[in-house]
């Protein structure tokens, strides 16, 4: 091998990784702690790793973990296509592939701080605020008051139950929760998580909201939000899009001249504007 | 550097030593057309051809390659090419399109798989001696090229101009029996050349200079041509698959027969083909066939522009222009239409 490619790092060859703890949260959605086998993993929330199954493929995964959590790091993978599916085979003390953390477009840990922040997540949009989420609170002194809005389809798809949970009941956090169809079990806010939108405290002008969720939930929530007059400055959009190589060389995942894998995923609404691709 | 004179007959020599040292891959002839492949014998290199069916890229980025090894549920190992060769006879726009390649490959993150064949490789460029039926490579300044080659042969008749860019290309043309330094008429040939096909290279000409076209192109996103070409397009990538600067590419897994070990190879992806942004719960951003044609023609002209100093990342070949079947791709006529529309503003 030439001299200035042997003493590259291959971009595309993953770090094993191992199965620390696994468990199905319900029928769809798997949670992962993993530990790197060199043992280093330095992330920022918003982050994304490229998971790896040798002789399945690769997945992009956002971190649900937050950083300031020192066992390892956390997924929650839905059982969706190949690597997913074959993702909830695995057991503690099996091995992955990792390649990341990826993305340099993260949430806004220092910029948001002394602000006060209202989290929009529909359906498993939690799993990826949930990194940012734990951060905050974990510096809680560090930031203003917290919303966090919690849209879910139906009760048996709800994720995180006992966080949820705990966080209903501090009083440094006002949680929202509705689902899309209610049920026997269920005796709080029916309807999509728009609904929830007007019955923040927090004055959404002045705040920071961090938004994630199904690519169709976007449009409504930033027309919801329009109508409170928020600043599209302060609005943060986690995108999904096909990371296939996550090292912006595979084009998979361009929105119109960004690379979602390297720009993003989370991106400043403002910065969306010259996007039209976006949303 | 040196500035080389060879005859033919010395060009012939050079060309046989050659392949009895490395690799050679040459242009040669396929059917009625041209296209690069190994060389066996000097005789069967084509200098005076017109375009190649493919550019020269699969020897970089090829169709598909192995990234890497495995072993089900353990360790990943990178796998590289390690043959050394040279690609004689690349046209003045397909080395625009490898310097833009190299850049693209190298910059935020060094992409080692690449840039290991890359610098593998020699090459030997040479002027066009006959234009393709849809070249335009004038209306893109590509016609010429000052960089990206080890050594550049024009031809000048009787005998060809060589000159050495690389320490490696002096290296070649210092092994050349009978070669003497160009004299003031041969280079005057060679300018003669230059000019010539600095003018002659277009087959399809651009009506503004090329350096305006991502400044057009700020103005068009809601232009109705996308949606009026794009109704016939086939979806089928050939515009993409012969392009000299298209390099997405998928990632695959492929496992043994033994179920324990396997490779992870990329292959060739385009996104012109339906399912290219579709991420998992069958939700596809760019579902829509003008939605995809836009996006290569803003590519070329504005998109990978910003990554590599304003640089229009197409180069002229018109290889997209033949390949295309219901001929929508031709990029000039795209980019006429919307000055004709809209006007230089």
């Amino acid at each position: 091998m030439c001299q200035c490619c042997s003493e590259k790092k291959d971009i595309y060859l993953p770090e094993l990784a191992t199965v620390v703890k696994a468990d199905a949260m319900n029928v769809t959605e798997r949670y992962l702690q993993l530990a790197m086998d060199d043992g280093q993993f330095d992330y920022t929330p918003g982050q994304f790793v490229e998971v790896s199954l040798a002789g399945i493929g690769e997945a992009p995964i956002t971190i649900t973990s937050s950083p300031t959590q020192k066992d390892g790091f956390e997924l929650v993978i839905r059982k969706i296509g190949n690597v997913t599916n074959a993702v909830h085979n695995l057991q503690t003390g099996d091995k992955i592939g990792i390649r990341g953390p990826l993305g340099d477009g993260q949430y806004p840990v220092e910029e948001a701080k002394g602000k006060n922040l209202v989290f929009i997540c529909g359906g498993l949009g939690l799993v990826p605020q949930r990194s940012f989420i734990n951060y905050v609170l974990d510096n809680r002194d560090d930031y203003g008051e917290v919303a966090i809005l919690q849209g879910t389809r139906c009760f048996d798809q709800r994720l995180f139950i006992d966080e949820v949970a705990a966080w209903e009941k501090r009083d440094d956090v006002q949680m929202l929760e509705t689902l899309d169809e209610g049920g026997p079990n269920w005796k709080g806010n029916v309807g999509v998580v728009t609904k929830l939108i007007p019955m923040v405290k927090t004055d959404l002008k002045s705040a920071v909201v961090l938004v994630c969720g199904p690519p169709i939930m976007y449009k409504f929530v930033l027309m919801a939000l329009e109508e409170f007059d928020v600043p599209h400055e302060s609005i943060y959009l986690n995108l999904e899009r096909k990371m296939k190589c996550g090292v912006g060389k595979c084009g998979h995942c361009q929105i119109n001249d960004v690379y979602c894998c390297m720009d993003g995923p989370v991106f400043r609404y403002s910065d969306l504007a010259t996007m039209p691709e976006a949303i | 550097m040196s500035v080389k004179k060879l005859t033919k007959e010395g060009f012939a020599k050079f060309v046989a030593a050659l392949i009895e040292q490395d690799n050679v891959i040459g242009v040669q002839a396929k059917g009625e057309k041209f296209d690069f492949a190994p060389l066996e014998s000097a005789d069967d290199l084509r200098l005076d051809y017109d375009v190649t069916l493919q550019p020269p890229k699969k020897y970089f980025l090829p169709p598909t390659e192995v990234l890497m090894t495995f072993e089900v549920g353990g360790a990943y190992a990178s796998q590289y090419e390690d043959e050394t060769f040279v690609l004689l006879g690349v046209h003045p726009y397909d080395v625009v399109a490898i310097n833009q390649m190299d850049e693209l490959f190298q910059q935020d993150n060094y992409d080692t798989h690449y840039m290991k064949r890359r610098n593998n490789a020699t090459i030997i460029a040479c002027d066009v001696v006959k234009p393709s039926q849809n070249v335009f490579a004038t209306s893109m300044g590509t016609a010429t090229v000052k960089n990206g080659y080890d050594i550049l042969l024009t031809d000048i008749g009787d005998s060809y101009v060589a000159e050495a860019a690389t320490d490696k290309g002096e290296a070649l043309l210092a092994g050349v029996k009978d070669a003497t330094d160009a004299d003031a008429a041969a280079l005057a040939s060679r300018e003669a050349v230059w000019a010539k096909n600095t003018k002659s290279l277009n087959k399809h000409e651009l009506e503004c200079d090329a350096a305006y076209l991502p400044k057009l192109l700020d103005r068009a996103y809601d232009h109705p041509i996308w949606e009026e070409l794009s109704r016939t397009c086939f979806s089928c990538g050939s515009c993409n698959q012969v392009c000299p600067t298209c390099y997405c590419f998928n990632v695959q897994d492929d496992v043994n027969w033994d179920l324990k070990t396997g490779k992870r190879e990329r292959a060739w992806d385009g996104c012109l083909l339906d399912g290219f942004t579709k991420v998992a719960g069958e939700h596809e951003f760019r579902n829509q066939r003008a939605d995809r044609f836009r996006h290569r023609l803003y590519r070329k002209a504005k998109y990978v522009p910003a990554k590599i100093g304003g640089q229009i990342a197409c180069v002229g070949c018109g290889r997209c222009v033949s390949a295309c079947l219901p001929d929508i791709a031709n990029p000039v006529k795209v980019y006429n239409r919307l000055i004709d529309d809209m006007g230089i503003g």
